[in-house]
């Protein structure tokens, strides 16, 4: 997770970039370097909107303080 | 002499006609859906406790009083049965006990109400306290993430909280990471676990920490209200959402968490952003990145299209000088054409091979020839040389 920008940070990107493409004069070489990125973004974006359900875990420290994940069924 | 009847001359409608039961479950439906859970204060009389576990005594002050009940699961749980007389502060819900067609108040928790003043002092004790240290200071508040991935949950592992956060918080967002640090909420144990469990959080890599509580009675707040679980909330290093207390009574987790939430199912919704909201602002971002490249592709079509019409109106400036010249020499050239000479009509000779004739010698007697005129050719015979 840490390797790569939230969603937060993803969609906050993409509205600069919109942002930008809107309302300044960036030349066209500008414009597409943004779109580009814009469309890397919003693929990111939507790999993280589809990610696949996720098992509940129960964590528990024991006495040495080590962390134990164990699957919590509900 | 008739008696009159309360009704018209159409005669009863059976179906306008209640049973007594109908009359006392509809008279208790209307009593528990609007009067809410309450505090109520009075001295205890008649107090009975039976083989069954059930209590049963009347509370009452000068004025008035009401009879009540609080069923075993709940008296087990009292720290001792109320004295004759004693000044108590019950908590529970106004009914009406259907078979006997009587008003009731279901007590769930019954405290003699020195106690209460004590427990009410530590708690502003301790409230006061955390105030000092500036733990309930709103200014300190964090706001919650917007999309939140893993969430750490504390509650009991047992009951129905646990359930709710986790359905709602996936009926959101399915890809949430839920990790559970489960502990007790009430008894002996409550505070060390609550506390521990909360330290835990903070060696967690979660986006967001919902304290829940669950699994016990709804009254029983005192681990939430503990100096040390309150501190070890004020040190969870993500956003705190509390859905400890409910509407009528607040816990102090509640003041010292980040967001207060109604429900376990309010703070799930509270943490957790609703994926498709986000898909559709993502669409709408979508749209909105491809809109921004066409304006600008556009504007710059635009000025090219502005240019090229500059560049064709020049083009035809160009072309319209070179017709004329061409115009110019194309006459030049006529008037030294030979056609041009044909025009003013003379004639050319030609052998029939196409040789111009131009001597006299090459007039043979008999000789065939062309004659080139204006408009064609026409043929020729020498008579004599």
């Amino acid at each position: 997770m840490a390797d790569r920008p939230s969603l937060a940070e993803e969609v906050r990107a993409l509205e600069e970039i919109v942002r930008r493409l809107e309302q300044e004069d960036v030349d066209l070489d500008a414009a597409l370097k943004l779109f580009e990125e814009g469309i890397a973004r919003l693929r990111r974006a939507r790999e993280t909107l589809a990610g696949a359900e996720q098992t509940v875990q129960s964590v528990l420290a024991d006495a040495s303080g080590t962390l134990r994940n164990t699957r919590v069924d509900l | 002499m008739t008696l009159p009847l309360p009704f018209g001359p159409a005669g009863l409608d059976p179906a306008e006609v209640w049973s007594v039961s109908d009359l006392n479950q509809a008279a208790r439906a209307l009593l528990e859906q609007n009067l809410p859970p309450v505090w109520v204060r009075g001295e205890v009389t008649s107090f009975k406790s039976y083989a069954s576990g059930h209590w049963y005594f009347t509370l009452q002050d000068g004025g008035a009083q009401v009879r009540c009940v609080m069923w075993r699961t709940w008296a087990q749980r009292a720290k001792g049965r109320p004295e004759e007389g004693a000044e108590v502060h019950a908590f529970g819900s106004p009914s009406l006990w259907e078979e006997k067609g009587e008003f009731r108040f279901t007590a769930t928790v019954v405290l003699r109400s020195d106690q209460l003043g004590q427990q009410q002092q530590q708690l502003e004790a301790t409230r006061a306290a955390l105030a000092r240290d500036g733990l309930l200071d709103p200014s300190r508040k964090r706001s919650l993430p917007r999309y939140a991935s893993t969430l750490a949950v504390v509650t009991s592992l047992e009951g129905a909280v646990l359930h709710d956060i986790v359905t709602v918080a996936r009926t959101r967002w399915p890809a949430v990471r839920i990790l559970v640090l489960g502990a007790r909420v009430q008894g002996a144990d409550a505070v060390s676990e609550l506390v521990r469990a909360l330290r835990t959080v903070n060696r967690l890599d979660a986006d967001v920490c919902i304290v829940g509580r669950g699994g016990g009675a709804r009254e029983d707040l005192s681990a939430f209200n503990d100096e040390k679980v309150c501190r070890a909330l004020a040190a969870v290093t993500i956003p705190t959402i509390s859905a400890v207390g409910h509407e009528s009574d607040i816990s102090l987790c509640d003041l010292v968490a980040d967001v207060r939430a109604a429900t376990p199912s309010n703070a799930a919704e509270l943490a957790v952003a609703d994926q498709r909201e986000v898909r559709a602002a993502v669409d709408a971002l979508a749209l909105r990145l491809a809109g921004g490249l066409s304006r600008r592709t556009r504007l710059l079509s635009e000025r090219l299209a502005r240019t090229a019409d500059r560049l064709e109106s020049e083009m035809e400036g160009v072309v319209r000088l070179h017709r004329h010249r061409l115009e110019r020499i194309g006459a030049q050239l006529d008037a030294l054409s030979p056609l041009g000479v044909l025009e003013r009509g003379f004639a050319v000779p030609m052998s029939l091979e196409g040789r111009v004739l131009r001597r006299r010698d090459e007039f043979t007697p008999g000789l065939r020839y062309r004659l080139r005129v204006r408009d064609g050719d026409a043929l020729a015979r020498v008579e004599e040389a």
